[in-house]
Protein backbone atom coordinates (compact mmCIF):
# COMPACT_ATOMS: atom_id res chain seq x y z
CA UNK A 1 0.00 0.00 0.00
CA UNK A 2 2.98 2.58 0.54
CA UNK A 3 3.61 2.71 -3.03
CA UNK A 4 -0.48 4.15 -3.28
CA UNK A 5 -0.04 6.41 -0.45
CA UNK A 6 3.20 7.85 -2.05
CA UNK A 7 0.70 8.81 -5.11
CA UNK A 8 -1.77 9.84 -3.15
CA UNK A 9 0.90 12.42 -1.55
CA UNK A 10 1.91 13.53 -5.52
CA UNK A 11 -2.16 13.92 -6.05
CA UNK A 12 -2.34 16.14 -3.10
CA UNK A 13 0.77 18.16 -4.25
CA UNK A 14 -0.55 18.69 -7.59
CA UNK A 15 -4.05 20.36 -6.19
CA UNK A 16 -2.25 21.98 -3.86
CA UNK A 17 -0.09 23.64 -7.12
CA UNK A 18 -3.67 24.28 -8.16
CA UNK A 19 -4.41 25.87 -5.25
CA UNK A 20 -1.61 28.25 -5.40
CA UNK A 21 -2.40 29.34 -9.05
CA UNK A 22 -5.64 30.23 -7.93
CA UNK A 23 -4.17 32.54 -5.15
CA UNK A 24 -1.52 34.29 -7.59
CA UNK A 25 -3.84 34.76 -10.63
CA UNK A 26 -6.61 37.74 -11.25
CA UNK A 27 -10.35 36.84 -11.49
CA UNK A 28 -10.06 37.93 -15.42
CA UNK A 29 -10.82 35.61 -18.43
CA UNK A 30 -7.19 36.43 -20.40
CA UNK A 31 -5.96 35.24 -17.21
CA UNK A 32 -7.75 32.20 -16.44
CA UNK A 33 -7.94 30.78 -20.13
CA UNK A 34 -4.14 32.27 -21.63
CA UNK A 35 -2.37 33.02 -17.65
CA UNK A 36 -2.09 36.67 -19.11
CA UNK A 37 0.03 35.40 -21.64
CA UNK A 38 2.92 35.56 -19.46
CA UNK A 39 4.52 31.98 -19.36
CA UNK A 40 8.42 32.42 -19.23
CA UNK A 41 10.81 30.17 -20.80
CA UNK A 42 11.24 27.12 -18.99
CA UNK A 43 7.27 27.29 -18.05
CA UNK A 44 6.09 27.42 -21.66
CA UNK A 45 9.07 24.55 -23.14
CA UNK A 46 8.05 22.10 -20.34
CA UNK A 47 4.54 22.58 -20.09
CA UNK A 48 4.14 22.34 -24.02
CA UNK A 49 5.83 19.08 -24.07
CA UNK A 50 3.93 18.06 -20.65
CA UNK A 51 0.36 18.17 -22.96
CA UNK A 52 2.05 16.09 -25.64
CA UNK A 53 3.48 13.46 -22.54
CA UNK A 54 0.09 11.46 -22.04
CA UNK A 55 -1.24 8.02 -21.48
CA UNK A 56 -0.92 7.50 -25.12
CA UNK A 57 2.74 8.40 -25.05
CA UNK A 58 3.81 6.29 -22.11
CA UNK A 59 1.67 3.25 -21.36
CA UNK A 60 0.56 2.81 -24.92
CA UNK A 61 3.19 2.98 -26.24
CA UNK A 62 5.02 0.26 -24.16
CA UNK A 63 2.11 -1.89 -24.65
CA UNK A 64 2.53 -1.70 -28.04
CA UNK A 65 5.95 -1.81 -27.93
CA UNK A 66 5.08 -5.47 -25.69
CA UNK A 67 3.57 -6.98 -29.34
CA UNK A 68 5.62 -5.42 -32.01
CA UNK A 69 8.79 -4.69 -30.75
CA UNK A 70 11.34 -1.51 -30.69
CA UNK A 71 9.43 -0.14 -34.14
CA UNK A 72 7.37 1.82 -32.30
CA UNK A 73 9.62 4.54 -31.63
CA UNK A 74 9.88 4.98 -35.49
CA UNK A 75 6.63 4.67 -36.04
CA UNK A 76 5.84 7.44 -33.09
CA UNK A 77 8.64 9.09 -31.37
CA UNK A 78 11.29 9.73 -33.60
CA UNK A 79 8.75 11.28 -36.62
CA UNK A 80 7.34 13.32 -33.92
CA UNK A 81 10.30 14.86 -33.14
CA UNK A 82 10.60 16.34 -36.15
CA UNK A 83 7.45 17.28 -37.27
CA UNK A 84 5.85 18.57 -33.94
CA UNK A 85 8.62 21.12 -33.48
CA UNK A 86 8.39 21.81 -37.01
CA UNK A 87 4.41 23.10 -36.60
CA UNK A 88 5.14 24.28 -33.58
CA UNK A 89 7.99 26.52 -35.62
CA UNK A 90 5.64 27.66 -38.62
CA UNK A 91 2.46 27.63 -36.96
CA UNK A 92 2.59 28.02 -33.42
CA UNK A 93 4.73 31.35 -33.46
CA UNK A 94 1.92 32.79 -36.12
CA UNK A 95 -1.00 31.44 -33.63
CA UNK A 96 1.27 33.62 -30.88
CA UNK A 97 1.38 36.37 -33.04
CA UNK A 98 -1.83 36.91 -34.09
CA UNK A 99 -3.11 36.18 -30.42
CA UNK A 100 -0.83 39.07 -29.00
CA UNK A 101 -2.23 41.08 -31.79
CA UNK A 102 -6.00 40.45 -32.70
CA UNK A 103 -6.63 38.85 -29.09
CA UNK A 104 -7.24 35.53 -29.53
CA UNK A 105 -7.41 32.69 -26.92
CA UNK A 106 -8.30 29.68 -29.56
CA UNK A 107 -8.15 28.66 -32.88
CA UNK A 108 -11.96 29.03 -33.84
CA UNK A 109 -11.60 32.61 -32.81
CA UNK A 110 -8.53 33.23 -35.33
CA UNK A 111 -10.93 30.95 -38.23
CA UNK A 112 -13.89 32.67 -37.71
CA UNK A 113 -11.98 35.97 -37.89
CA UNK A 114 -9.84 35.11 -40.83
CA UNK A 115 -12.52 33.57 -42.97
CA UNK A 116 -15.31 36.11 -41.70
CA UNK A 117 -17.67 33.45 -40.80
CA UNK A 118 -19.19 32.88 -37.79
CA UNK A 119 -20.66 29.30 -38.37
CA UNK A 120 -17.38 27.49 -39.45
CA UNK A 121 -16.12 28.14 -36.24
CA UNK A 122 -18.84 26.96 -34.62
CA UNK A 123 -18.69 23.70 -37.07
CA UNK A 124 -15.06 23.32 -35.95
CA UNK A 125 -15.62 23.62 -32.23
CA UNK A 126 -18.48 20.82 -32.35
CA UNK A 127 -16.08 18.71 -34.43
CA UNK A 128 -12.47 19.14 -32.07
CA UNK A 129 -14.48 18.52 -28.88
CA UNK A 130 -15.87 15.66 -29.96
CA UNK A 131 -12.36 14.38 -31.12
CA UNK A 132 -11.23 16.04 -27.70
CA UNK A 133 -13.27 13.94 -25.73
CA UNK A 134 -11.57 10.29 -26.61
CA UNK A 135 -8.24 12.03 -25.37
CA UNK A 136 -9.44 12.68 -22.31
CA UNK A 137 -11.16 9.61 -21.63
CA UNK A 138 -7.68 8.04 -22.00
CA UNK A 139 -5.82 9.59 -19.44
CA UNK A 140 -9.10 8.75 -17.06
CA UNK A 141 -8.61 5.26 -18.04
CA UNK A 142 -4.61 5.73 -17.62
CA UNK A 143 -5.26 7.14 -14.37
CA UNK A 144 -7.47 3.65 -13.49
CA UNK A 145 -5.74 1.59 -14.59
CA UNK A 146 -2.60 2.65 -12.85
CA UNK A 147 -3.80 3.09 -9.52
CA UNK A 148 -5.12 -0.18 -9.52
CA UNK A 149 -1.69 -1.68 -10.56
CA UNK A 150 0.78 0.49 -7.91
CA UNK A 151 -2.13 -0.24 -4.88
CA UNK A 152 -1.86 -4.30 -6.56
CA UNK A 153 -5.62 -4.11 -6.72
CA UNK A 154 -6.73 -2.51 -3.46
CA UNK A 155 -7.84 1.14 -5.34
CA UNK A 156 -10.18 -0.28 -8.29
CA UNK A 157 -10.26 0.89 -11.81
CA UNK A 158 -13.04 2.81 -11.23
CA UNK A 159 -11.98 4.32 -8.02
CA UNK A 160 -8.54 5.01 -9.64
CA UNK A 161 -10.48 6.28 -12.43
CA UNK A 162 -12.52 8.84 -10.07
CA UNK A 163 -9.97 10.30 -7.51
CA UNK A 164 -7.55 10.86 -11.24
CA UNK A 165 -10.71 12.62 -12.46
CA UNK A 166 -11.57 14.71 -9.30
CA UNK A 167 -7.63 16.25 -8.67
CA UNK A 168 -7.59 16.96 -12.07
CA UNK A 169 -10.80 19.03 -12.21
CA UNK A 170 -9.52 20.18 -9.12
CA UNK A 171 -6.57 22.04 -10.15
CA UNK A 172 -7.68 23.17 -13.70
CA UNK A 173 -11.39 24.55 -11.58
CA UNK A 174 -8.82 26.60 -9.49
CA UNK A 175 -5.24 27.31 -11.38
CA UNK A 176 -7.06 27.68 -14.58
CA UNK A 177 -4.50 27.89 -17.76
CA UNK A 178 -1.28 29.33 -14.81
CA UNK A 179 -2.00 26.29 -12.89
CA UNK A 180 -2.61 23.86 -15.63
CA UNK A 181 0.85 25.29 -17.09
CA UNK A 182 2.75 24.58 -13.75
CA UNK A 183 1.21 21.23 -12.91
CA UNK A 184 2.11 20.06 -16.32
CA UNK A 185 6.26 21.64 -15.60
CA UNK A 186 6.67 19.68 -12.18
CA UNK A 187 5.09 16.33 -13.87
CA UNK A 188 7.29 16.49 -16.92
CA UNK A 189 10.05 17.17 -14.41
CA UNK A 190 8.75 14.61 -12.13
CA UNK A 191 8.89 11.86 -14.98
CA UNK A 192 12.24 12.91 -16.90
CA UNK A 193 13.91 12.50 -13.24
CA UNK A 194 12.05 9.65 -12.03
CA UNK A 195 12.05 7.82 -15.75
CA UNK A 196 15.55 7.80 -15.93
CA UNK A 197 16.02 6.45 -12.31
CA UNK A 198 13.18 3.48 -13.29
CA UNK A 199 14.80 2.56 -16.18
CA UNK A 200 18.30 1.85 -14.31
CA UNK A 201 16.58 -0.12 -11.19
CA UNK A 202 14.58 -2.23 -13.88
CA UNK A 203 17.87 -2.81 -15.69
CA UNK A 204 19.56 -3.91 -12.56
CA UNK A 205 16.30 -5.57 -11.58
CA UNK A 206 16.35 -8.03 -15.02
CA UNK A 207 19.43 -9.25 -14.46
CA UNK A 208 21.04 -6.42 -16.89
CA UNK A 209 19.82 -5.57 -20.14
CA UNK A 210 22.59 -7.30 -22.33
CA UNK A 211 21.14 -10.88 -21.09
CA UNK A 212 17.03 -9.12 -21.31
CA UNK A 213 17.47 -9.09 -24.96
CA UNK A 214 19.60 -11.93 -25.66
CA UNK A 215 17.17 -13.78 -24.26
CA UNK A 216 14.63 -12.33 -26.33
CA UNK A 217 16.40 -13.04 -29.86
CA UNK A 218 17.00 -16.15 -28.80
CA UNK A 219 13.35 -16.97 -28.30
CA UNK A 220 11.86 -17.70 -31.77
CA UNK A 221 8.80 -16.00 -30.09
CA UNK A 222 9.89 -13.02 -29.54
CA UNK A 223 13.18 -12.15 -31.68
CA UNK A 224 10.98 -10.01 -33.99
CA UNK A 225 11.06 -7.77 -31.28
CA UNK A 226 14.31 -6.67 -32.11
CA UNK A 227 13.38 -5.35 -35.25
CA UNK A 228 10.50 -3.96 -37.34
CA UNK A 229 9.63 -7.50 -38.77
CA UNK A 230 5.89 -6.96 -37.83
CA UNK A 231 5.51 -3.45 -38.67
CA UNK A 232 4.41 -3.57 -42.60
CA UNK A 233 6.01 0.31 -44.76
CA UNK A 234 3.15 1.60 -45.18
CA UNK A 235 2.00 1.73 -42.04
CA UNK A 236 5.53 3.07 -40.78
CA UNK A 237 4.88 5.42 -43.57
CA UNK A 238 1.19 6.52 -42.58
CA UNK A 239 2.70 7.20 -39.37
CA UNK A 240 4.47 10.24 -40.47
CA UNK A 241 1.41 11.93 -40.65
CA UNK A 242 -0.05 11.91 -37.30
CA UNK A 243 2.41 13.95 -35.57
CA UNK A 244 0.63 16.70 -37.87
CA UNK A 245 -2.26 16.95 -35.40
CA UNK A 246 -0.19 17.93 -32.40
CA UNK A 247 -0.54 21.37 -33.63
CA UNK A 248 -4.52 21.12 -34.40
CA UNK A 249 -4.93 19.87 -30.77
CA UNK A 250 -6.77 22.78 -29.02
CA UNK A 251 -4.78 22.26 -25.86
CA UNK A 252 -1.35 22.72 -28.23
CA UNK A 253 -2.51 25.81 -30.45
CA UNK A 254 -4.00 27.11 -27.04
CA UNK A 255 -0.75 26.76 -25.20
CA UNK A 256 1.09 28.28 -28.03
CA UNK A 257 -1.06 31.70 -27.17
CA UNK A 258 0.49 31.54 -23.65
CA UNK A 259 4.12 32.51 -24.12
CA UNK A 260 5.27 35.67 -22.73
CA UNK A 261 7.97 36.22 -25.61
CA UNK A 262 8.09 34.98 -28.75
CA UNK A 263 12.05 34.42 -27.82
CA UNK A 264 10.71 30.97 -25.75
CA UNK A 265 9.68 29.28 -29.01
CA UNK A 266 13.12 28.69 -29.80
CA UNK A 267 14.57 27.13 -27.29
CA UNK A 268 11.46 25.00 -27.08
CA UNK A 269 11.24 23.88 -30.73
CA UNK A 270 15.54 22.91 -30.30
CA UNK A 271 14.75 20.89 -27.35
CA UNK A 272 11.57 18.98 -28.29
CA UNK A 273 12.78 16.12 -30.35
CA UNK A 274 15.23 15.68 -27.56
CA UNK A 275 12.41 15.62 -24.92
CA UNK A 276 11.07 13.32 -26.78
CA UNK A 277 13.26 10.95 -27.00
CA UNK A 278 14.15 11.14 -23.20
CA UNK A 279 10.59 10.11 -22.60
CA UNK A 280 9.86 7.44 -24.99
CA UNK A 281 13.31 5.31 -25.69
CA UNK A 282 12.55 4.38 -21.92
CA UNK A 283 9.28 3.55 -22.63
CA UNK A 284 9.26 1.21 -25.76
CA UNK A 285 12.23 -0.64 -24.58
CA UNK A 286 11.03 -1.50 -21.20
CA UNK A 287 7.54 -2.44 -22.99
CA UNK A 288 9.91 -4.53 -25.11
CA UNK A 289 12.04 -6.01 -22.10
CA UNK A 290 8.27 -7.01 -20.44
CA UNK A 291 8.08 -9.03 -23.35
CA UNK A 292 10.68 -11.32 -21.86
CA UNK A 293 9.47 -10.71 -18.18
CA UNK A 294 5.32 -11.22 -18.46
CA UNK A 295 5.17 -13.38 -21.91
CA UNK A 296 1.46 -14.48 -22.80
CA UNK A 297 -0.47 -11.20 -22.67
CA UNK A 298 -3.14 -10.47 -24.28
CA UNK A 299 -3.21 -6.24 -26.31
CA UNK A 300 -5.78 -5.12 -23.78
CA UNK A 301 -3.48 -6.38 -21.14
CA UNK A 302 -0.75 -4.66 -21.88
CA UNK A 303 -1.19 -0.92 -21.18
CA UNK A 304 0.32 -1.70 -17.35
CA UNK A 305 3.09 -3.24 -18.46
CA UNK A 306 6.08 -0.47 -17.24
CA UNK A 307 3.84 -0.61 -13.45
CA UNK A 308 4.25 -4.12 -13.68
CA UNK A 309 7.63 -3.59 -13.96
CA UNK A 310 7.96 -1.38 -11.68
CA UNK A 311 6.12 -3.01 -8.80
CA UNK A 312 8.44 -6.39 -9.69
CA UNK A 313 11.87 -4.82 -9.64
CA UNK A 314 11.76 -1.80 -7.22
CA UNK A 315 11.26 -1.21 -3.50
CA UNK A 316 8.00 0.06 -2.34
CA UNK A 317 9.31 3.61 -1.57
CA UNK A 318 11.07 3.52 -4.97
CA UNK A 319 8.01 1.48 -6.99
CA UNK A 320 6.03 4.68 -5.24
CA UNK A 321 7.71 7.32 -7.00
CA UNK A 322 8.09 6.07 -9.93
CA UNK A 323 4.29 5.51 -10.21
CA UNK A 324 3.68 8.76 -8.87
CA UNK A 325 6.12 9.68 -12.13
CA UNK A 326 3.93 7.82 -14.26
CA UNK A 327 0.55 9.13 -13.24
CA UNK A 328 2.34 12.39 -14.43
CA UNK A 329 2.02 11.14 -17.64
CA UNK A 330 -1.59 10.15 -17.60
CA UNK A 331 -2.70 12.46 -16.00
CA UNK A 332 -1.91 15.44 -18.82
CA UNK A 333 -5.85 15.08 -19.39
CA UNK A 334 -5.95 18.47 -17.52
CA UNK A 335 -4.21 20.30 -20.96
CA UNK A 336 -7.54 18.89 -23.00
CA UNK A 337 -9.72 19.75 -20.10
CA UNK A 338 -8.47 23.50 -19.88
CA UNK A 339 -8.66 24.04 -23.51
CA UNK A 340 -12.57 22.05 -23.76
CA UNK A 341 -13.19 25.13 -21.47
CA UNK A 342 -11.50 28.07 -22.81
CA UNK A 343 -13.13 26.92 -26.19
CA UNK A 344 -16.45 26.68 -25.09
CA UNK A 345 -16.71 29.72 -23.19
CA UNK A 346 -14.62 31.70 -26.02
CA UNK A 347 -16.12 30.07 -29.06
CA UNK A 348 -19.67 29.38 -27.41
CA UNK A 349 -20.14 31.64 -24.64
CA UNK A 350 -18.46 34.86 -25.52
CA UNK A 351 -19.55 34.52 -29.17
CA UNK A 352 -22.94 34.72 -28.46
CA UNK A 353 -23.09 37.19 -26.13
CA UNK A 354 -22.61 35.56 -22.92
CA UNK A 355 -20.02 37.89 -21.75
CA UNK A 356 -21.31 41.18 -22.71
CA UNK A 357 -24.77 40.03 -20.70
CA UNK A 358 -23.33 38.72 -17.61
CA UNK A 359 -19.67 40.14 -17.46
CA UNK A 360 -15.97 38.39 -17.41
CA UNK A 361 -16.58 37.17 -13.86
CA UNK A 362 -19.23 34.99 -15.17
CA UNK A 363 -17.17 34.13 -18.29
CA UNK A 364 -14.56 32.47 -16.08
CA UNK A 365 -17.08 30.89 -13.92
CA UNK A 366 -18.61 29.44 -16.90
CA UNK A 367 -15.19 27.98 -17.71
CA UNK A 368 -15.26 26.08 -14.38
CA UNK A 369 -18.47 24.75 -14.64
CA UNK A 370 -17.55 23.25 -17.77
CA UNK A 371 -14.41 21.88 -16.87
CA UNK A 372 -16.55 20.06 -14.10
CA UNK A 373 -18.81 18.70 -16.83
CA UNK A 374 -16.33 17.36 -18.96
CA UNK A 375 -14.46 15.79 -15.94
CA UNK A 376 -17.50 13.92 -15.34
CA UNK A 377 -18.67 13.31 -18.75
CA UNK A 378 -14.98 11.55 -19.44
CA UNK A 379 -14.68 9.70 -16.17
CA UNK A 380 -18.65 7.95 -17.03
CA UNK A 381 -17.19 7.02 -20.75
CA UNK A 382 -13.64 5.33 -18.66
CA UNK A 383 -15.86 3.45 -16.95
CA UNK A 384 -18.03 1.81 -19.55
CA UNK A 385 -14.75 1.08 -22.09
CA UNK A 386 -13.23 -0.71 -19.16
CA UNK A 387 -10.39 -2.99 -20.79
CA UNK A 388 -13.06 -2.61 -23.90
CA UNK A 389 -10.26 -1.29 -26.11
CA UNK A 390 -5.87 -0.73 -26.28
CA UNK A 391 -5.33 3.08 -25.38
CA UNK A 392 -3.40 3.13 -28.10
CA UNK A 393 -6.12 2.28 -30.68
CA UNK A 394 -8.31 4.37 -29.08
CA UNK A 395 -6.30 7.40 -29.02
CA UNK A 396 -4.98 7.53 -32.44
CA UNK A 397 -8.20 6.19 -34.61
CA UNK A 398 -10.60 8.80 -33.10
CA UNK A 399 -8.60 11.45 -32.35
CA UNK A 400 -4.91 11.69 -33.95
CA UNK A 401 -6.17 10.89 -37.21
CA UNK A 402 -9.17 13.33 -37.50
CA UNK A 403 -6.84 16.14 -36.15
CA UNK A 404 -3.85 15.30 -38.55
CA UNK A 405 -6.71 15.68 -41.14
CA UNK A 406 -7.56 18.91 -39.65
CA UNK A 407 -4.29 20.74 -40.18
CA UNK A 408 -4.62 21.27 -44.09
CA UNK A 409 -7.46 23.93 -42.75
CA UNK A 410 -4.56 25.62 -40.61
CA UNK A 411 -2.14 25.41 -42.71
CA UNK A 412 -4.24 27.31 -45.82
CA UNK A 413 -5.66 29.98 -43.40
CA UNK A 414 -2.09 31.14 -42.27
CA UNK A 415 -0.17 30.73 -45.58
CA UNK A 416 -2.97 30.90 -48.14
CA UNK A 417 -4.60 34.48 -48.67
CA UNK A 418 -6.78 33.19 -51.67
CA UNK A 419 -8.53 30.30 -48.91
CA UNK A 420 -11.93 30.34 -48.04
CA UNK A 421 -13.92 29.20 -45.37
CA UNK A 422 -16.38 26.75 -48.10
CA UNK A 423 -12.55 25.40 -48.76
CA UNK A 424 -12.59 24.92 -44.49
CA UNK A 425 -16.42 24.09 -44.50
CA UNK A 426 -15.52 21.17 -47.05
CA UNK A 427 -12.52 19.84 -45.47
CA UNK A 428 -13.91 19.73 -41.78
CA UNK A 429 -16.93 18.01 -43.55
CA UNK A 430 -14.84 15.02 -44.46
CA UNK A 431 -13.05 14.88 -42.04
CA UNK A 432 -16.38 14.38 -39.89
CA UNK A 433 -17.37 11.70 -42.36
CA UNK A 434 -14.07 9.98 -42.76
CA UNK A 435 -13.82 9.68 -38.86
CA UNK A 436 -16.89 8.25 -38.53
CA UNK A 437 -16.41 6.17 -41.73
CA UNK A 438 -13.23 4.30 -40.27
CA UNK A 439 -15.23 3.40 -36.89
CA UNK A 440 -17.99 1.91 -38.97
CA UNK A 441 -15.84 -0.17 -41.21
CA UNK A 442 -13.67 -1.15 -38.21
CA UNK A 443 -16.78 -2.23 -36.65
CA UNK A 444 -17.74 -4.60 -39.32
CA UNK A 445 -14.10 -6.44 -40.21
CA UNK A 446 -11.86 -8.85 -37.83
CA UNK A 447 -8.28 -8.57 -38.29
CA UNK A 448 -7.09 -11.68 -40.17
CA UNK A 449 -10.44 -12.09 -42.56
CA UNK A 450 -11.43 -10.70 -45.81
CA UNK A 451 -12.61 -7.35 -45.72
CA UNK A 452 -16.57 -7.31 -46.37
CA UNK A 453 -16.48 -4.64 -48.78
CA UNK A 454 -13.98 -3.62 -51.81
CA UNK A 455 -11.50 -6.15 -49.96
CA UNK A 456 -9.00 -5.28 -53.03
CA UNK A 457 -8.68 -2.02 -51.97
CA UNK A 458 -9.90 -1.76 -47.91
CA UNK A 459 -7.38 -4.22 -45.23
CA UNK A 460 -8.22 -5.10 -41.16
CA UNK A 461 -4.91 -4.67 -38.65
CA UNK A 462 -6.25 -5.46 -35.65
CA UNK A 463 -6.00 -1.90 -34.42
CA UNK A 464 -6.92 -0.36 -37.57
CA UNK A 465 -8.59 -0.13 -40.91
CA UNK A 466 -6.17 0.21 -44.36
CA UNK A 467 -6.66 1.54 -47.36
CA UNK A 468 -4.17 0.21 -49.97
CA UNK A 469 -2.03 -0.76 -47.27
CA UNK A 470 -1.68 2.75 -45.53
CA UNK A 471 -3.60 3.90 -42.53
CA UNK A 472 -6.84 6.10 -42.85
CA UNK A 473 -4.94 9.34 -41.57
CA UNK A 474 -3.16 9.30 -45.20
CA UNK A 475 -6.12 9.59 -47.09
CA UNK A 476 -7.64 11.22 -45.11
CA UNK A 477 -5.20 14.45 -44.36
CA UNK A 478 -4.76 14.16 -48.07
CA UNK A 479 -8.36 14.66 -49.28
CA UNK A 480 -8.56 17.70 -46.64
CA UNK A 481 -6.19 18.97 -48.76
CA UNK A 482 -7.60 18.81 -52.19
CA UNK A 483 -11.12 20.23 -50.79
CA UNK A 484 -9.51 22.84 -49.01
CA UNK A 485 -7.96 23.52 -52.52
CA UNK A 486 -10.74 23.08 -54.77
CA UNK A 487 -13.80 24.07 -52.77
CA UNK A 488 -11.26 27.59 -52.21
CA UNK A 489 -10.49 28.08 -55.48
CA UNK A 490 -14.25 28.28 -56.79
CA UNK A 491 -15.59 30.17 -54.22
CA UNK A 492 -14.87 34.18 -53.31
CA UNK A 493 -12.13 34.98 -50.56
CA UNK A 494 -12.52 37.14 -48.03
CA UNK A 495 -12.15 40.88 -48.20
CA UNK A 496 -9.27 42.67 -48.63
CA UNK A 497 -9.10 44.05 -45.39
CA UNK A 498 -9.46 40.86 -43.62
CA UNK A 499 -6.45 39.86 -45.63
CA UNK A 500 -4.54 42.65 -45.36
CA UNK A 501 -5.13 42.14 -41.20
CA UNK A 502 -3.93 38.99 -41.37
CA UNK A 503 -1.13 39.29 -44.19
CA UNK A 504 0.24 42.56 -43.05
CA UNK A 505 3.34 43.79 -45.51
CA UNK A 506 6.77 43.86 -43.58
CA UNK A 507 8.65 46.49 -44.35
CA UNK B 1 18.95 30.04 -48.02
CA UNK B 2 15.03 29.21 -47.96
CA UNK B 3 15.94 26.74 -50.40
CA UNK B 4 18.64 25.17 -48.71
CA UNK B 5 17.25 24.59 -45.35
CA UNK B 6 13.66 23.04 -47.20
CA UNK B 7 16.08 20.77 -49.01
CA UNK B 8 17.69 19.75 -45.48
CA UNK B 9 14.29 19.52 -43.85
CA UNK B 10 13.31 17.19 -47.01
CA UNK B 11 16.04 14.69 -46.84
CA UNK B 12 15.53 14.31 -42.67
CA UNK B 13 12.11 13.36 -43.32
CA UNK B 14 12.82 10.89 -46.33
CA UNK B 15 15.72 9.56 -43.70
CA UNK B 16 13.40 8.46 -41.10
CA UNK B 17 12.31 5.36 -43.39
CA UNK B 18 15.08 3.61 -43.03
CA UNK B 19 13.86 0.33 -45.17
CA UNK B 20 17.38 -1.22 -45.04
CA UNK B 21 16.90 -2.15 -41.28
CA UNK B 22 13.45 -3.67 -41.39
CA UNK B 23 15.00 -6.87 -40.55
CA UNK B 24 17.94 -6.37 -39.14
CA UNK B 25 18.10 -7.78 -35.04
CA UNK B 26 22.30 -6.55 -34.78
CA UNK B 27 22.33 -5.84 -31.30
CA UNK B 28 24.64 -2.75 -30.84
CA UNK B 29 26.89 -3.12 -27.53
CA UNK B 30 24.72 -6.02 -26.66
CA UNK B 31 21.70 -4.37 -25.54
CA UNK B 32 20.56 -1.73 -28.07
CA UNK B 33 18.86 -3.33 -31.07
CA UNK B 34 20.08 -1.09 -34.61
CA UNK B 35 17.01 -0.33 -35.52
CA UNK B 36 16.20 1.94 -32.45
CA UNK B 37 19.52 2.94 -32.26
CA UNK B 38 19.36 4.90 -35.32
CA UNK B 39 15.66 6.63 -34.79
CA UNK B 40 17.58 7.90 -31.17
CA UNK B 41 19.84 9.17 -33.63
CA UNK B 42 17.43 10.52 -35.71
CA UNK B 43 16.20 12.40 -32.75
CA UNK B 44 19.44 13.75 -32.39
CA UNK B 45 19.49 15.16 -36.16
CA UNK B 46 15.37 16.25 -36.19
CA UNK B 47 16.62 18.56 -33.29
CA UNK B 48 19.99 19.73 -35.30
CA UNK B 49 17.70 20.58 -37.83
CA UNK B 50 15.42 22.47 -35.88
CA UNK B 51 18.13 24.55 -34.62
CA UNK B 52 19.31 25.04 -38.20
CA UNK B 53 15.87 26.69 -38.72
CA UNK B 54 15.76 28.86 -35.83
CA UNK B 55 19.47 29.88 -36.82
CA UNK B 56 18.99 30.59 -40.18
CA UNK B 57 15.31 31.40 -40.91
CA UNK B 58 13.31 32.51 -37.55
CA UNK B 59 10.57 34.45 -38.37
CA UNK B 60 11.63 37.52 -36.92
CA UNK B 61 8.99 39.75 -38.69
CA UNK B 62 6.23 38.66 -36.35
CA UNK B 63 8.18 39.14 -33.03
CA UNK B 64 6.76 42.98 -33.71
CA UNK B 65 3.58 42.13 -33.22
CA UNK B 66 4.73 41.90 -29.12
CA UNK B 67 1.78 44.10 -28.22
CA UNK B 68 -0.96 43.88 -25.63
CA UNK B 69 -4.56 42.33 -26.85
CA UNK B 70 -7.02 45.37 -27.45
Amino acid sequence: MIPALIVFAYLAVVLYIGVFAFRRGTASGEDFFVASRGLGQAVFLLSLFGTNMTAFSILGSSGMAYHRGVGVFGLMASSSALIIPLTIYLIGTRLWALGKRLGHRTQVQFLRDRWECGAIGTFLFALTAAMLVPYIVIAVMGGGHTLEAVSRGRVPYELGGAIVALVVMGYVFLGGMRGTAWVNTFQTVLFLLFGAVAFVLIARGVGGLDRVMAQIGSDPKTAHLLSREKILPREFFSYMFIPMSSIMFPHIAIACMTARRMEHFKKTVIFYPLCIMALWAPAVYLGVVAAAQFPGLKPGETDDVLVRLLTQHTGVVVSGLLGAGIMACVMASDSQIMALSTMFTNDVFVYYGGKDRFGDRVQVWTGRAFVIAIAVVAYLIAVALKDKEGIFEVAVRFSFSGFAALSPIMVAALFWKRSTKWGALAAGIWVLATVLGTWYLYSISAPGKAFPILPGVLGRTPGNITVFGFLPVVPMTLGSAVLMLAFSLVTRPPTQETIDRYFPKTG
Amino acid sequence: MKVALTAVVVAVLLLHQDFWLWSDRTLLLGFLPVGLAYHLGYSVLAAATLWLLVRFAWPGHLEKDERPPP
